[in-house]
């Protein structure tokens, strides 16, 4: 039995704008350690929603979520923002740098926030992914100057700096051509294979979703298919 | 809560918006500036006018009255007791207004600790004679050291030395409007008849100007013994003793206790001079109106800022509430930022408020009500900054929670999804 970083039990979200409408229907799953796992599904289907109640951001469901085995349903705003800064790492479709601070401040952030390690440590430990992202010479330039590819790059350097147990990403490709996408993805699966990280995407994009260990499929707020795998 | 961080992120937010944080600062600094200079300016200028008034009266004066006597002869007689009586033949007598055993007084109140000094004081209904024309008025006989003492006499001569009253014999200090009536100046005699009919000849030594229209036409100042001299009495007659106490607020208590113990009358300073108490609590709730008015334009206009501000960093306030930033640390950075800006553009107030002050008090002021004074009054009180910089904290503080709170409780899905 591995164990299981997240877990959702019969997660159910109402829109209630403009009429009362079910977006996520009894939605339950797991993802174990190590798994790279890839949320499919079209425009609608609820993925996007299904993530944030899952990173913990969206509270107003019914159901319960576990994290790294911890239940989080039911925790206050205070202690949900604590969880999210301890063990989940963000990459979204846009890549949220702060203007104000140059790229290795922008990583530093959420680890200055924890507080668990120095600032000599984090800006080793943020050097250090900066160069396993390739973008290690970028860092003392501001967000501004850099490429699309560069910034998403250094989002996720961003959320790898507390040693996440997850990173969830919400279309981390969608804003890049084909070449910054597959560095992007590349990444990813290298972070899976190697680091143990668990990860989670959210994606409309079929061909990234094939390279990923599994495949979770939704069709109207409902879970179609939890296959581990689809081969190619 | 990681206070450096929080910190750190708002002056960046701060440095993000340069031109409009600056603008908010000058507008406390504004404020500020005009509350501190408006407050000094209006409180030195209080205490100028109450000092026409109040640092001329004695605290406690002892007198006195011209009055009816209470107890009628009639009432003492046996066969009319307890009858009612019309007959009030027995009139006031002239001699009471000297006061008895004045040296034995002077004494008693020199020796009490709440007094700072007595000044005696003659005084002495007059006619000054120019030509065919007798002018009324009011020869006050005075001690002049205690009289500079207690009143700064000096502060109200413009021409002569205060010393030749006591040098110089048979000398007087005209009123200003006394002196011009006459046509006379320092150097010259005057004439002046007294109550009872004798004259005096006097030699104008100085010219004194009080400020107030009425006593300049009419009041003059010699030694007390010269004005004994003119009424025709002797060494003994004092007909007021002035009195100054170390703590004011206590004027009427003391008043009332010397009233009973050396059986005079007694008034206070508060009694005699209410009305100059109204007006300055007047002008001191209308400068404080308007050094509060401004600071709250101030507030506003940060809070217009911090508006701005957050609306324009929606996104970054949305990924730090992702990456772990509770409602509070966001809340928290919105309000250092306010308070930065309060802070900065505060002491930067303080600083223009006394430039400000230093230039008032140094403007040209000269009026003919008060010779003394060749600058506009102004009092540089160090409550006034406290107050100044106090008030400029609360202001920044409530204009920051605001835009603060809504920053705290954007919902960071909404904004990510919406990209």
């Amino acid at each position: 039995m591995m164990d299981k970083v997240l877990e959702a039990k019969n997660i159910t979200r109402y829109f209630e704008d403009p009429i009362r409408f079910k977006v996520l229907n009894d939605v339950s799953f797991s993802i174990e350690r190590g798994q790279f796992v890839s949320i499919i599904g079209k425009s609608g289907s609820g993925k996007s929603t299904l993530l944030y109640v899952l990173s913990t951001m969206d509270t107003d469901y019914e159901g319960e979520l576990w994290l790294d085995g911890l239940k989080t349903t039911g925790k206050s705003g205070n202690e949900l923002a604590r969880i999210r800064n301890e063990k989940i790492g963000f990459v979204f479709q846009f890549h949220y740098l702060l203007a104000e601070f140059n790229v290795l401040h922008n990583v530093m952030l959420p680890g200055i926030k924890l507080g668990k390690h120095s600032k000599q440590e984090l800006e080793h430990k943020a050097m250090e992914h900066l160069k396993t992202l390739d973008v290690a010479d970028q860092a003392l330039k501001s967000p501004n100057q850099l490429s699309g590819g560069q910034k998403q790059r250094i989002a996720i350097a961003r959320a790898l700096i507390n040693d996440p147990v997850i990173i969830m990403g919400d279309e981390p490709t969608g804003n890049l051509d084909k070449k910054n996408s597959d560095i992007v993805f590349d990444k990813f699966k290298e972070l899976a294979s190697a680091g143990k990280q668990t990860m989670m995407v959210v994606t409309h994009d079929a061909e990234f979703a094939n390279r990923t260990d599994r495949i979770i499929e939704m069709e109207d707020g409902r879970i179609l298919d939890t296959s581990t795998k689809i081969v190619v | 809560m990681n206070f450096r961080l929080i910190l750190d992120i708002s002056i960046k937010l701060l440095f993000a918006r340069f031109k409009q944080t600056i603008v908010a600062g000058v507008g406390v600094t504004f404020g500020i500036a005009m509350f501190i200079a408006l407050i000094s300016f209006m409180t030195g200028l209080n205490d100028l006018l109450d000092g026409l008034i109040l640092n001329r009266t004695p605290h406690v004066r002892l007198y006195n009255e011209i009055q009816a006597s209470e107890i009628q002869p009639i009432e003492g007689s046996d066969d009319y007791y307890n009858a009612q009586n019309f007959v009030h033949s027995i009139k006031p007598k002239n001699s009471k207004k000297e006061l008895r055993n004045v040296s034995a007084i002077i004494e008693a109140l020199r020796a009490d600790a709440r007094v700072i000094d007595v000044a005696p004081k003659v005084s002495a209904p007059v006619f000054y004679n120019t030509g065919n024309i007798e002018i009324a008025g009011i020869v006050n006989g005075i001690e002049i050291a205690s009289e500079e003492k207690l009143f700064h006499f000096s502060n109200y001569v413009i021409k002569g030395q205060i010393s030749d009253l006591t040098n110089v014999s048979n000398s007087i200090f005209l009123g200003k409007g006394v002196a011009q009536k006459m046509m006379v100046d320092i150097g010259d005699v005057v004439q002046i008849t007294g109550a009872k009919g004798q004259t005096s000849l006097l030699k104008v030594v100085g010219i004194v100007q009080l400020g107030l229209a009425d006593l300049d036409n009419t009041i003059s100042y010699a030694d007390i013994r010269t004005t004994q001299t003119i009424l025709g009495e002797g060494p003994s007659y004092i007909t007021d003793l002035q009195v100054k106490l170390y703590d004011i607020e206590s004027a009427p208590m003391v008043a009332k206790e010397f009233k009973y113990k050396f059986e005079l009358d007694a008034i206070d300073i508060q009694t005699a001079n209410a009305q100059f108490e109204t007006g300055s609590s007047v002008r001191t709730i209308i400068s404080y109106s308007v050094g509060v008015t401004l600071l709250i334009v101030a507030g506003f206009g940060i809070y217009n800022i911090l508006n701005m501000l957050i609306y324009d960093k929606m996104d970054s306030i949305a990924i730090l509430k992702a990456t772990g930033f509770s409602g509070l640390d966001v809340k928290s950075i919105f309000i250092l930022l306010s308070m930065i800006i309060g802070v900065a553009g505060g002491i930067l107030g303080l600083l223009f408020g006394y430039v400000l002050s230093e230039v008032i008090n140094h403007l040209p002021f000269e009026t003919e009500a008060l010779p003394t004074i060749k600058t506009f009054p102004v009092q540089f009180n160090p409550v006034y900054y406290i107050i100044g910089i106090t008030f400029a904290l609360i202001t920044t503080f409530i204009a920051g929670w605001f835009p603060a709170k809504k920053a705290a409780s954007i919902d960071p899905v909404i904004i990510i999804r919406g990209k």
